[in-house]
């Protein structure tokens, strides 16, 4: 069986983000990081391989910088067997339409049986890419999986919707996005992350993808941002450090609101 | 391109109120942009005469796909059905309010048309004869003005961005039409579904929640949440990400895909505070945080925040509030 898992360098959620006033993209510059959510995906092909498929080849994709290399060895140390890392610069600025055709030629160029995704990239707080990649590959798509199970060539998952949880049934190959809960990723051992980088690696322009430059990146972009504004806040916070009086604090806090008598 | 197509979502027999919402909103934006919306829906056994009621939230014309394909919820069907209504319709932006099949159906119909995508709009504006969008973005700290180069432009709102008012009244012609459906499209099916059940009080009614998330650490976490509810008289509220994990009921998720909710307080436990958990919650009258992760989002929103083990401070306060009581 061979797995593809796509995942992204997202900038460390605990450091302060920021948008360029003039380019209007996220400042990538300060310290970057795994997409937290994307260690789940991992996690699901590694319980893959340690069940009912042993003979899995577990690859990781990635669209993202040259100096993403750190993050794909964390998915490697977490369980990943080799990278494919499409590092152009010609592909820096994609939306969501250009990532998706990157990733979309990077898998195609190889048969993988399933490629699994995260439930949403911590940055950009979408969910859609798995939509949009299995549609470019002409795949079935399965989102939100809080459960996987393979057997006869098919995945059965189930996952919530509004009315409930549906339990459906996917034929290989197939894309599928895991929800957060589906399990609880492990942290890699200290030899696992010292072999990641001797694991292949392999490092893709979009020319070797045969795509055209300009249907991706900020020449292809299909959407725009003309501008920046400030929504509304909620108002004042208050924020404190528990000293051990953080609930005596709060209760006065609730009491002067006349939340509690 | 011409027009605006409005995906209205059927659950249950019915329109979503957040399709009705998105569907008045399109034709506020249709009118300043001189663009007809029709309402696209589908599903299995529709009934036209009830669809034709969408044209007193705003369309101009209603188009039906109705077929088993449609009835089971999975996006990828519906992605035909919408292709097939742009291959004779030529509409300029399509639009539908987040759900779990919407997004994916709307990611599938942008890849489909090679149209840009935006996800989480807050805001639809009419700017130079175009629409451009309001994107929220990093923890609702910034909202970018996105607009699209494309011919098509594919938009997913947020959900409970747009309400819906109880409509005007008015009716529309409802037409029906045939999608043409992809070997692809067909192979995911639906093989089993459980009802969310009610259990227990129901959170949309109470005036204090008190939520848990994954800090508590285990489904055993809930005992302490439970008791702070219980000395509120409150009831207790979840993320998906327990929900999930099996650790607390459906009944009792807040958030896009689960209930939305305006209690007077609202204490979040161990929650990071997720855009789509928010969108359930953040009409709260008061908002406090318990999060041990000074960075967590939860804290941009809240209007009192802790931050430490809840473990620790959720029994204090149980303990405060009781001596009160
Ligand atoms: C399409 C879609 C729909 C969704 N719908 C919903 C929805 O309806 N509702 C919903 O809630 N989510 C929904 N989600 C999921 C959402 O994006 C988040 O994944 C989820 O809300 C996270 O739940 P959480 O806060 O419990 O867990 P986490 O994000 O894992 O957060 C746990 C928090 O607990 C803190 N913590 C840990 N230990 C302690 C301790 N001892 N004391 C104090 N704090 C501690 C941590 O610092 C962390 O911030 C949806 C996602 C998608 C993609
Ligand atoms: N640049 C990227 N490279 C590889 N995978 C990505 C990239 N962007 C998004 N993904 C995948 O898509 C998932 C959802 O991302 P998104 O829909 O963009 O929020 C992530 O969890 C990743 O698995």
């Amino acid at each position: 069986m061979r797995i593809a898992i796509c995942v992204k360098e997202v900038p460390d959620p605990t450091a302060v983000k920021r948008i360029d006033d003039s380019t209007h993209r996220l400042v990538r510059a300060g310290e970057n990081t795994l997409n937290p959510y994307d260690r789940h995906a991992i996690e699901a092909a590694v319980q893959i391989k340690e069940g009912p498929a042993p003979d899995t080849e577990i690859t990781v994709v990635t669209v993202a910088p040259a100096s993403a290399g750190r993050s794909v060895d964390r998915a490697l140390a977490q369980g990943g067997d080799r990278s494919v890392h499409v590092a152009d610069d010609a592909a820096a600025g994609s939306d969501l339409l250009g990532t998706a055709r990157i990733l979309a030629a990077a898998l195609k160029r190889e048969s993988f049986d399933l490629i699994l995704l995260g439930q949403q990239a911590a940055d950009s707080e979408c969910y859609v890419m798995a939509g949009l990649v299995a549609e470019l590959l002409e795949l079935p798509c399965v989102t939100q999986a809080a459960s996987i199970e393979l057997a006869d060539g098919a995945v059965t998952i189930k996952r919530q919707v509004e009315t409930g949880y549906d339990t459906v049934k996917a034929t290989l190959p197939c894309v599928v996005s895991v929800s957060d809960a589906i399990n609880e990723p492990r942290y890699p051992p200290l030899p696992a992350i010292m072999g990641a980088k001797r694991k292949p690696h392999e490092v893709v322009s979009l020319a070797e993808l045969g795509i055209d430059a300009a249907t991706v990146g900020t020449a292809g972009a299909a959407t725009v941002v003309g501008g920046l504004s400030k929504p509304e806040g909620r108002g004042d916070t208050i924020v404190i450090e528990d000293d051990g009086t953080a609930a005596a604090q709060l209760l006065a806090f609730l009491v002067e609101k006349k939340l509690v008598a | 391109m011409i027009g605006i197509a409005v995906l209205c979502e059927v659950q249950s027999g019915t329109v979503t109120r957040g399709s009705l919402g998105v569907l008045e909103e399109a034709a506020r934006l249709g009118a300043a942009l001189g663009e007809p919306v029709t309402a696209i829906v589908c599903g299995s056994a529709i009934d036209d005469a009830a669809m034709a009621a969408l044209g007193g939230f705003g369309a101009a014309k209603v188009r039906v796909a109705d077929d088993a394909l449609l009835a089971s919820g999975i996006a990828q069907p519906v992605v035909d059905a919408c292709a097939s209504a742009q291959d004779d319709g030529g509409y300029r932006y399509w639009l539908a309010v987040a759900s779990i099949m919407t997004a994916d159906a709307m990611a599938g119909l942008a890849a489909r048309l090679g149209a840009g995508l935006v996800i989480d709009a807050v805001e639809l504006h009419a700017e130079g004869g175009s629409l451009v969008t309001r994107r929220s973005g990093l923890g609702d700290s910034v909202l970018a003005h996105c607009g699209f180069t494309t011919p098509v432009g594919v938009v997913v709102t947020r959900a409970n961005a747009f309400a819906a008012t109880e409509g005007n009244g008015g009716s529309a012609p409802v037409e029906r039409f045939t999608p043409s459906f992809r070997a692809w499209s067909q192979a995911v099916t639906l093989v089993g579904h459980e009802d969310a059940v009610e259990t227990g009080p129901d959170i949309s009614a109470a005036d204090v929640l008190v939520a848990g998330g994954r800090g508590l650490g285990d489904a055993s976490g809930f005992g302490t949440i439970e008791e702070l509810a219980a000395a509120f008289g409150g009831a207790v509220a979840a993320t998906r990400a327990v929900v999930d994990a099996g650790w607390y009921p459906y009944s009792a998720q807040v958030g896009q895909t689960g209930k939305t909710v305006t209690p007077k307080l609202y204490i979040a436990c161990g929650i990071s505070g997720a855009i789509q958990h928010k969108v359930g919650m953040q009409g709260s009258g008061t908002i406090v945080a318990i999060n041990k992760d000074k960075n967590a989002p939860i804290f941009d929103y809240a209007d009192f925040g802790i931050v430490g083990d809840l473990h620790t401070i959720v029994p204090k306060l149980t303990e405060l509030v009781k001596q009160r009581g």
